[in-house]
């Protein structure tokens, strides 16, 4: 049985994923316009610049959108399905691809508030933190939310 | 005369499953019929573009291509835009004829991923598409990413599964009539909405064929066209639109280059959708074409399923559309889906289109898709 891929960090990245290994979320922001983005990449997307630090968010966000896969891309995720992949929002256009975990399909909707934890992985003989989302108590029922959140 | 490069020979192989078959072998029995089918033969072609396989990869494959067929081209080069390829190959193909670089430029087409590699070989190469670090460990595959487009473009628009299964049944009855197609028995909507879920909302039935199969054109220069076999086809305008690679990284879910790459190439061929006679856009998933219908000016958000489903896309309706059967019926092998388009486009508009034609089409809209509706390339051909 081959195991699930471990993400192959690299210089550009290796700020988020020590951030997961140390339970933070962190996420490109530009110098110039404060703009944020996941993946990292050269240049703003907002703006345009090409210099930037890594700002740590609450690990929250919102499901963008989600779908259940049945069909397992490779072997590796063949004792996972169904699961769900969702896009989730965690600033105004910077977006993760997470796997919601522990709950019904019927509760996954767009709009929906996720709380985001890191969790191992390991594969051949390593270990890497991945981010991993559920659903946020406070959504079911939504007015059982706390007035003040 | 036009001073337009045209399309002067094009050829389809047989589809389907074709066990015994080498991607390379399918490239030259599509290469040996397009430049017979323009009068021609494979010494006269001076220029290869090729795109990629998947069932057998080459670091290059025109190189490899040139070398099994005995050519020594003055140009040759690969081009890799995922389902964009086959469209902007013969953009460049019809930029180098313009520029005189070459005369005759053959662009080939062509995998065998149905028999070539094994099912999980040909889902796992499709995951290969994921953002290394971003995607593929959370479990991505590109029929996952495009149903993350479906959802969030369901959710704003309203489109509900009936009006994706609508795509896939006209496809379906389009490929009936052609001789050579994949799939030709005729489905329902409840046949798609019943087919087992592959990523939700997408269905099996959402989903392209996987096929052994190739395509190629010749584009010629103008005056080298009028030796040709067959009326020539010009390439009237082509635009492309580019937003992402990754669909995590995409600005928007609804929004994608087709946009911008179909106003482009209206704009360089001097029409507009509405003088559009027989369309051929990519269809690698029902909600691709969708998308795409509802971004390009041939229907409003929201309006392509239900226009679908009352005809619109049929022979006599609006926009005949795929008239071949798409790749979700007519086949898909890789970088040669996209060619099919071309191909079917370029025998509409010769009239050679048979039980499928377009009576008196002048003017086709051609586009392909790449990657996760990442690069796009519109073409307007016109028998002219
Ligand atoms: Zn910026």
């Amino acid at each position: 049985m081959t195991t699930r891929p471990l993400p192959p960090i690299t210089p550009d990245s290796r700020p988020f994923w020590d951030g997961c290994a140390h339970g933070e979320l962190r996420v490109q922001r530009c110098r110039a316009c404060a703009g944020l983005q996941l993946p990292p990449r050269a240049r703003c997307r907002a703006c345009g610049a090409d210099t930037f630090d890594w700002a740590t968010l609450p690990p929250r966000g919102v499901v963008y959108s989600f779908t259940i896969v049945h069909r397992a891309p490779t072997p590796a995720f063949r004792d996972d399905v169904p699961y769900v992949l969702a896009l989730v929002e965690v600033a105004p256009g910077a977006r993760l691809m997470l796997n919601v975990v522990d709950c019904e399909a019927s509760a996954m909707g767009i709009g929906a508030p996720v709380d985001i934890g890191f969790e191992p992985r390991e594969a051949d003989g390593a270990t890497a933190f991945l981010p991993v989302a559920r659903l946020s108590p406070a959504t079911d029922p939504p007015d059982a939310r706390p007035a003040a959140r | 005369m036009s001073a337009h490069a045209a399309i002067t020979g094009a050829h389809v192989t047989a589809v389907g499953a074709r066990p015994g078959t080498t991607a390379l072998g399918l490239h030259y029995e599509a290469a040996s019929g397009a430049v017979a089918d323009a009068g021609l033969t494979l010494d006269d072609v001076d220029g290869v573009l090729c795109a990629y396989s998947l069932a057998e990869p080459h670091p290059m494959l025109a190189s490899a291509f040139c070398e099994h067929a005995g050519l020594r081209p003055a140009f040759s080069a690969g081009i890799h835009a995922g389902g964009a390829s086959a469209a902007t190959m013969v953009v460049q193909a019809a930029a180098l004829v313009r520029s005189g670089q070459c005369r005759h430029v053959l662009v080939v087409t062509g995998d065998n991923r149905a028999t070539g590699m094994s099912r999980d070989r040909a889902i796992a190469a499709l995951a290969e598409f994921g953002h290394p670090e971003f995607e593929r460990p959370f479990g991505l595959a590109i029929y996952a990413a495009y149903a993350l487009v479906a959802r969030r473009y369901m959710h704003e628009y309203g489109v509900r599964s009936e009006d994706l299964a609508a795509l896939a049944v006209v496809h379906r009855r389009h490929a009936g009539r052609h001789p050579k197609a994949h799939m030709r028995e005729p489905i329902t909507v409840d046949d798609v909405l019943a087919s087992r879920v592959i990523a939700s909302p997408l269905h099996l039935l959402d989903c392209c064929l996987v096929s052994d199969g190739a395509a190629a054109v010749l584009v010629s220069a103008a005056e080298a066209a009028v030796d040709c076999a067959k009326h020539p086809i010009s390439v009237l305008g082509a635009g492309q639109g580019h937003t992402h690679e990754h669909i995590v990284a995409a600005p928007s879910l609804t929004e994608f280059g087709c946009r911008d790459s179909a106003a482009r190439a209206f704009a360089r061929a001097g029409v507009g959708p509405g003088d559009v006679d027989v369309a051929a856009i990519y269809d690698s998933f029902t909600i691709t074409l969708l998308v795409e219908l509802e971004s390009m000016g041939f229907f409003a958000k929201g309006e392509a399923g239900p226009a679908a489903a009352a005809g619109a896309l049929d022979l006599g309706g609006r926009l005949p559309c795929n008239t071949h059967g798409g790749l979700l019926s007519f086949g898909h092998s890789g970088a040669a889906g996209g060619m099919f388009h071309v191909v079917e486009a370029v025998a509409q508009l010769r009239g050679e289109a048979e039980a499928r034609q377009v009576p008196g089409a002048e003017v086709a809209f051609v586009h392909g898709d790449g990657g996760i509706l990442s690069a796009h390339c519109s073409m307007v051909l016109a028998r002219r």
